[in-house]
């Protein structure tokens, strides 16, 4: 197989598998499901790191550093920005050590009208 | 840019983490680990590059690369803990667009990498994706930000349309095409740096002209792009991280915009574009003198103090004057004396899905009293007394009733149905959509006008004196 159709195979798998896995979130989750998503797309740092490593011009160098600058922004604040929206659904379970844990028991349906759990805290 | 193997098997254990975070943060039991997961993949990989590049001397300019990274790091985590929750849809919007601008950047550079490369199929193809990401990085930076300026009110909220706008954007659109046609048959870095600027317009145009409710809509579309360019740029840079990370963001992304339009009863395309279409009506916006009946809190202590059936829906209003703790006081007396009190959450009751349930988390709110929008509907018609605090368009009865209406269409809470409405505001200024809410006239309602925090705490004492 030529590396350009290894490319596509992984490209066209990463599709499925991105529609796959979010395809059951409860509307309660889609703010801090967008904002996990923006976090994992900061991983353009890797990127931006490696074009730096390699330039041979300043002003390429510098364009490069202003990238890992942003992308670094990105990864960073992005998943401490959802962690903190996350925190805010768990914390009145001091009796339970870390976070989510039987603290709900359904996961919520397509259209996210589980009256059980959307936010992991059920009445006990 | 050759990749050691051990190199490669990192980049594949941090991409599986990438697919085990969305997994988890689409189920409220997992949410939290699943981010946190994501964390660790992402950590994996900076690590992987930076030994991976000082073990083979591949990696120059270490020392500045590793300042930018520090500073980069600090800011966005500083930032992230510091902006107030009721901020935070904007912060998101800014942190998409830096990460949009940032692949545009990498891409520019890489273009200017290939025009020394030999002409073949590895290079046209690397020139499609490095054209794409330069266009689609540069709108999602630019459109990021008109969309941060419209959530922080900088400018107006209302959709942006002005005469010359049709004939701008469609030139514009077929330039950029042409462009990039151009950039990829005969390339040069002076056609990537207007590709740059002919993005940044497109980002502008697209997002201007989208109405201030829908704006949730519009970032999770750009966040699906920005995906979509780090996708593309790991094809051009030989990277599979980025193009598995890149390409999950894209997809679960785009099918996240669709699932929020739905809950907002909205289609992406009339999102986007409504305002132009003339489907959305850009007046309406004057605030009418038609009589309105309003009352003191000590009125409206009394409804509240001897009613049985009360529903609150919250709306960002509230979160604005910080008056969800005195709210949630408030309905413990209620509950105290015998009252059934229920939260109604509109789906996009906030400025993003979810974004009111965080926010009543944050006030220690017990779960269990929110109640979602299908769920609730039907009781709206058996409440003696429904207080909206903060809210509007959500339950504005004319995106039921009335066709001409920006927002017709949207499934509402039908606060209307019930046998008084409190509405708290602070004046007769329209929602954030910009229209003015047919429920403030209805002869069952009774506006109680103040700032929602100082309000609170008077009706909070005057039911506490009952």
């Amino acid at each position: 197989m030529s590396s350009g159709l290894v490319w596509l195979t992984i490209l066209v798998l990463s599709v499925f598998v991105g529609i796959e896995v979010i395809s059951k979130v409860s509307s309660t989750l889609h703010t801090p499901l967008m904002s996990g998503a923006n976090a994992i797309h900061g991983v353009i740092l890797i990127g931006a790191v490696l074009v730096a490593g390699s330039a041979t011009s300043t002003p390429v160098l510098v364009l490069a550093l202003i990238a890992v600058l942003l992308a670094a922004i990105n990864i960073s604040g992005g998943f401490v920005v959802t962690d903190r929206m996350l925190r805010m659904f768990v914390r009145r379970r001091p009796e339970l050590p870390g976070p989510g844990q039987e603290t709900g028991t359904a996961t919520g349906t397509a259209t996210g009208t589980t009256p059980g759990s959307p936010t992991g805290r059920d009445p006990r | 840019m050759t990749t050691p193997t051990w190199a490669q098997l990192a980049y594949l254990v941090a991409a599986v983490c990438f697919i085990l975070a969305l997994k988890g943060l689409s189920s409220p039991r997992t949410a939290r680990r699943g981010n946190l997961v994501g964390a660790v993949g992402a950590v994996l990989a900076l690590v992987t590059v930076f030994v991976a590049g000082f073990a083979f001397g591949t990696l120059r300019h270490l020392v500045p690369i590793l300042v930018a990274l520090v500073i980069g790091l600090a800011v966005g985590a500083v930032g992230a803990r510091r902006v107030k929750m009721t901020q935070m849809p904007q912060l998101v919007a800014l942190f998409n667009g830096v990460g949009g601008g940032a692949a545009a950047i990498v891409a520019v550079i890489e273009v200017g990498e290939l025009l020394g490369r030999e002409a073949g199929p590895g290079r046209l193809v690397a020139l499609v994706a490095g054209g794409f990401t330069i266009v689609v990085g540069s709108v999602s930076l630019s459109g990021s930000v008109v969309t941060f300026a419209k959530l922080q009110e900088l400018m107006t909220t209302r959709p942006v349309v002005f005469p010359g706008y049709r004939p701008v954007y469609a030139p514009a659109l077929v330039v950029t095409v042409v462009c990039t046609v151009l950039l990829v048959v005969r390339p040069s870095l002076w056609l990537a740096l207007v590709l740059v600027a002919l993005g940044l317009l497109l980002g502008v145009l697209l997002v201007l002209p989208v109405g201030g409710a829908d704006v949730p809509i519009v970032i999770s579309l750009l966040n699906a792009f920005t995906g979509l360019t780090v996708a593309a740029s790991g094809y051009v840079l030989g990277n599979t991280l980025l193009l598995v990370a890149g390409t999950l963001v894209g997809a679960a992304g785009t099918l996240l915009t669709l699932l929020m339009a739905r809950a907002m009863g909205r289609s992406v395309a009339n999102t986007l574009f409504g305002a132009l279409s003339g489907t959305s009506t850009l007046g309406g916006g004057t605030v009418s003198d038609r009589p309105v009946r309003s009352a003191g809190p000590a009125d409206v202590a009394i409804m509240l103090g001897y009613a049985d059936r009360v529903i609150i829906v919250p709306g960002y209003g509230l979160a604005v004057a910080q008056a969800q703790h005195t709210l949630r006081q408030l309905v413990d007396v209620l509950i105290s004396r015998g009252t059934r009190v229920d939260y109604a959450i509109h789906p996009v009751a906030g400025r993003m899905p979810g974004h009111m349930n965080v926010l009543l988390a944050e006030a220690q709110v017990p779960y269990e009293q929110l109640k979602e929008m299908t769920e609730i509907n039907p009781e709206f018609a058996q409440t003696d007394v429904v207080l909206v605090v903060g809210a509007n368009d959500v339950v504005n009865p004319a995106a039921r009733t009335d066709p001409s209406a920006p927002i017709y269409g949207m499934p509402v809470l039908d606060v209307v149905e019930a046998r008084q409405v409190v509405f708290m505001k602070r004046s007769m200024r329209p929602g954030f959509a910009g229209i003015e809410n047919a429920l403030l006239f209805e002869p069952t309602t009774t506006l109680l006008f103040g700032d929602a925090k100082d309000t609170m705490g008077k009706l909070l004492a005057e039911v506490k004196a009952l």
